[in-house]
């Protein structure tokens, strides 16, 4: 099976401090991995890392066959998709411009936009600006962006949370679609029934470490 | 996407930002206008002396407010923003060039305001020929304070306290420019060729060009 992020003694530290400690981790094509853990333990920290946006200060990785750290990565990231923890959208434009500002950058039709966003359920939204947009709809709208952009590997930082039932079985079914097309998924939560019922298989992240989850 | 495209769309999204926001317009400039009318209060309404200072006033507020303008774009964007940008493969470079393509638009918007108001306030003695001067250091100007600006804010990106790290960092970069602008109008009015301080400010933009685009991606992989 394929090896879409693999990690190994990998380390992370922020302002001299150690939040990642010798990490190992493997995620292989068409499998969705839960991670949970304490607030503190390192998650977000993780997902960065396997994103390519944190830079590692020890051991090695690649990430969907790049080797981490170096200039190549850069080639890769498009085929990332990542919902943190704040939505990384534009306050002064609407749901949909933001979506159309994504597509144009990335490329994509942006003819695209509004079948994304009828499929999210924000057509008759769409028209709102961000800055009046309950933290729903901007979950909402990253979902629409990985719908747009259909990356290889999703990394989702609690992206559930603040989500209403619908919500939930959205994101549940963009991550299934992505591993049934080969793709694979990191999903961060606090609810470990959550992750249990999602992911293939779980590992807990404690003080910078990963175990098997219980 | 090409470098140009990509450009293209991040001034786009920033005057629209700006349309909407209307932060250089409705706060910036106000506030520029309000110090013009500080001078002349605080020189007693001496007209001769008022009329003498005139542009210099108008180069030293164009630089410090010109400067906010192009520090508040980089300044606005968020970590998350930015890991954005970063996953949907924009080239950092074509980001620092768009940035400067908005902040440029908008400063020489700003100065042609200012411009006005000096004009009006403070009926300066300009020397023959000012209009086309004014017009190329103004242009140039701009050119390098939006530059500055965007490359201070990728300098300082991810830090605490970076409003105060990006104007210690541009006040020494700024020297140039200022020079050039205030010179050039005095050559003029000492009947002399404005050409060496028209390339210096060329010379300052072209450099503050040649660098912020050579070292955004390196200031983008130092951020992370």
């Amino acid at each position: 099976m394929d090896t879409l992020a693999c990690l190994e003694g990998v380390g992370v530290s922020l302002g001299g401090s150690p939040v990642l400690r010798e990490l190992d981790l493997i995620v292989s094509a068409s499998e969705i991995v839960g991670i949970s853990g304490p607030n503190g333990s390192g998650k977000t920290t993780l997902i960065r890392a396997l994103a390519t946006l944190q830079a590692t200060d020890g051991g090695s990785g690649t990430i969907l066959g790049k080797k981490l750290g170096s200039p190549a990565v850069r080639c890769v990231r498009p085929r990332i998709g990542l919902i943190g923890h704040a939505p990384g959208l534009i306050s002064e434009l609407s749901l949909r411009e933001n979506l159309i500002h994504i597509s144009k950058l990335a490329g994509i039709d942006p003819n695209r936009v509004d079948h994304a966003l009828e499929v999210v359920g924000l057509r008759g939204a769409s028209d709102r600006r961000v800055s009046a947009a309950s933290y729903g709809m901007k979950r909402r709208v990253e979902a629409a962006h990985l719908l747009l952009r259909r990356p290889d590997l999703l990394l989702l930082d609690e992206a559930m949370s603040g989500l209403d039932s619908n919500g939930v079985d959205l994101i549940r079914a963009i991550v299934e679609s992505t591993v049934a097309e080969g793709g694979a998924a990191v999903v961060v939560s606090h609810d470990v029934d959550h992750l249990s019922r999602l992911a293939q298989r779980t590992l807990h992240l404690e003080a910078g470490k990963l175990r098997a989850g219980e | 996407m090409s470098f140009w495209a990509q450009a293209w769309e991040v001034a786009r999204t920033d005057i629209r930002i700006e349309s909407r926001a209307g932060e250089v317009f409705k706060v910036v400039t106000p506030f520029a206008v309000v110090a013009l009318l500080v001078f002349p209060i605080a020189l007693g309404f001496q007209l001769s002396v008022v009329r003498e200072i005139g542009i210099g006033v108008f180069w030293a507020l164009s630089i410090l407010f010109g400067m906010q303008i192009a520090l508040r774009q980089s300044a606005a964007d968020s970590l998350e923003r930015r890991d954005v940008q970063a996953l949907l493969g924009v080239d950092p470079a074509a980001r620092f060039t768009g940035r400067v393509m908005s902040a440029t638009l908008l400063t020489l918007g700003f100065m042609g305001v200012l411009l006005v108001a000096m004009t009006l306030l403070y009926a300066p003695s300009l020397p023959d020929g000012w209009a086309v001067g004014l017009i190329v250091t103004s242009a140039l100007m701009a050119v390098g304070l939006a530059e500055l600006g965007t490359l201070a804010g990728e300098l300082t990106a991810g830090l605490r306290n970076r409003a105060n790290l990006a104007s210690l960092i541009v006040a020494p970069l700024a020297i140039p420019l200022v020079m050039g602008a205030s010179q050039s109008l005095e050559a003029l009015a000492r009947d002399e060729s404005i050409l060496p301080w028209v390339l210096l400010l060329a010379a300052s933009a072209l450099a503050l060009a040649v660098g912020g685009v050579a070292l955004a991606r390196p200031l983008e992989e130092a951020a992370q």
